[in-house]
């Protein structure tokens, strides 16, 4: 047991080019394992609940920026098994209010230096997202978000349909039903390897000692005089000082445990994914008004993503006809994808608010932290939430969380992103 | 893709001849009620995995809105029903009874 702990401490090795050299001597059968499997122990000082991207991350900043390593990671399935790994990987930050620029804004300039932040390559690849305006009001829509973006300091500008040409020229302007008006055109923003963000984090968080649990699921929340005291686990009681609960669509389970209820709807959201192809966009593409957006992986793959379905449901598919909309919109603007071969599409269950924003915020159990409801947009936020989240944990305030509060409803606070976030992401 | 029939014109709708409207019997706070009641009515939800109660509208149909019960984990629908009733009739229950066994219909607020 000792041992174990005292292992955790040891700093792992750094990947380099001179490791994958010495790696290679010993026909690299001897790289040692990313992060270390852990078993609970009795007691931590922090537990966060989820072991995706916002949970792996808001372990790793309290770490690396308040020092608090005695920290557990549970999950219920395993490492980045969630939406961490059923999303589109888009990384924007062009909304048009306030608090979501700014966490979006610095979820983006974290993601320019994660690599090397993490030792871990996650391919972060600032390929410029590209926003159509196919209405009119789409246009006043955006035209309003650019200048709203330029008041946040997030660069992004209205491009004209003659531009948009020449960025994606696989594109269809004309129509007939939706032309092409103009774009919402973020130059930095673009994508990342969505599991590597999970491992990079993972690796990291391992390294300074944290524990991260896989196939412990959470049955019970412990309390005591109103403050929370630990978890009850199908691998047992966790006690800890603080409680944070990252779980995206079952934040509702774990709330209920907590005694407290939340302002949530889970619904499926899918995406698919054709066979590979020769390069043909070299960004990111997204429609919001039918409902479609694709770019292209780095194994050539096409990866479009589509709407949410109208109901509740946790099945993680999704509705046939709503992949039918998204790939006939695609095939109006794309006319040259009409002959790929789809290889596979799967669905994602995500949170959604009634404002269509986060909330990262203290709850009505003190020391228990609720971080959920990104809706159809977490991945690109990622760093950024965890930052935040991690900064409201250890210091019970952040100003990146604070308008996220979960009161916000009932106090009228709403931060409306229905138009950048209500569909696409 | 989930299947209705629509209590009012006996048609079997499927979902795209449907629209969703949310989850079903909800009470309504308006003026004169407390902050949270009235948060709770616009903005608290059950969210539950398993059993659901929604409000559907027939909206490529007779247009009529109708209630219906249906499972979040499986798709599996219960049956659906008028619209004017504030709690989920016996027959319904009964069917979901006879699935789910050891269900309990939630607390009415």
């Amino acid at each position: 047991m000792l041992l174990n702990g005292l292992a955790g401490f040891e700093p792992m090795k750094r990947y380099s080019a001179f490791a994958i050299a010495r790696e290679a001597l010993s026909g690299h059968k001897n790289w040692e394992r990313a992060w270390r499997n852990a078993q609970p122990k009795r007691r931590y000082d922090v537990v966060i609940v989820g072991a995706g991207g916002h949970g792996l991350a808001t372990a790793y900043y309290l770490g690396k920026n308040f020092g608090i390593t005695n920290v557990a990671v549970i999950e219920k399935g395993w490492l980045g098994g969630g939406n961490t790994g059923r999303n589109t990987t888009i990384i924007r930050s062009n909304y048009l209010q306030d608090p979501s620029a700014a966490i979006y804004e610095k979820a983006r300039a974290l993601y320019e230096t994660l690599s090397q932040d993490l030792n871990y390559n996650v391919m972060f690849s600032p390929r410029g997202v590209m926003m159509l305006a196919q209405t009119e009001h789409e246009v006043r829509g955006y035209q309003r978000t650019a200048h709203a973006n330029a008041l946040q300091g997030v660069e992004t500008r209205f491009i004209t349909p003659r531009e948009v040409k020449e960025i994606v020229p696989i594109i269809n302007l004309d129509g007939p039903r939706y032309p092409v008006l103009g774009a919402l055109w973020q130059e930095r923003a673009g994508t990342a390897r969505h599991d590597a963000v999970a491992w990079g984090y993972a690796r990291a968080c391992s390294a300074m000692g944290m524990d991260i649990i896989q196939k412990c699921e959470v049955i019970g929340v412990r309390q005591e005089g109103g403050r929370v005291t630990g978890v009850q686990t199908t691998k047992g009681d966790i006690a800890c000082e603080k409680l944070g609960i990252v779980v995206a669509g079952h934040s509702g389970d774990l709330a209920a445990m907590a005694g407290f209820r939340l302002p949530l709807e889970s619904v499926p959201l899918q995406a698919l994914v054709s066979e590979p192809i020769k390069p043909i966009m070299d960004c990111v593409v997204m429609a919001n008004t039918v409902h479609g957006y694709m770019s292209q992986s780095d194994k050539g793959e096409m990866v479009i993503g589509g709407g949410t379905d109208g109901y509740n449901a946790y099945t993680q598919r999704g509705s046939f006809h709503h992949i039918e909309e998204t790939v006939r919109a695609l095939i109006e603007t794309f006319p040259m994808v009409s002959r790929l071969k789809m290889l596979r599409q799967w669905g994602g269950i995500v949170d959604v608010t009634g404002d269509r924003s986060p909330i990262l915020s203290k709850t009505p159990l003190e020391g228990c932290f609720i971080n959920a409801g990104w809706g159809t947009g977490g991945f690109k936020a990622i760093p950024g939430s965890g930052w935040g989240f991690a900064e409201l944990m250890a210091r019970g305030h952040s100003p990146l969380c604070e308008e996220f509060s979960m009161w916000r409803f009932g106090e009228g606070k709403f931060i409306d992103e229905s138009l950048a976030a209500g569909v696409a992401h | 893709m989930l299947t209705f029939q629509c209590p009012y014109c006996g048609v079997q709708a499927d979902e795209t001849e449907l629209h969703a409207g949310g989850e079903a019997h909800l009470t309504r706070h308006g003026p004169g009620s407390s902050d949270k009641d009235f948060e709770a009515y616009l903005f608290m939800r059950q969210n539950p995995k398993g059993v659901h109660f929604e409000r559907w509208r027939h909206v490529n149909g007779c247009g009529k809105w109708f209630h219906a019960a249906r499972c979040t984990m499986t798709l599996e629908v219960f049956g659906a029903y008028p619209a004017q009733t504030t709690e989920p009739p016996k027959r319904i229950l009964d069917v979901i009874t006879s699935k789910r066994p050891g269900w309990t219909w939630r607390e009415l607020s």
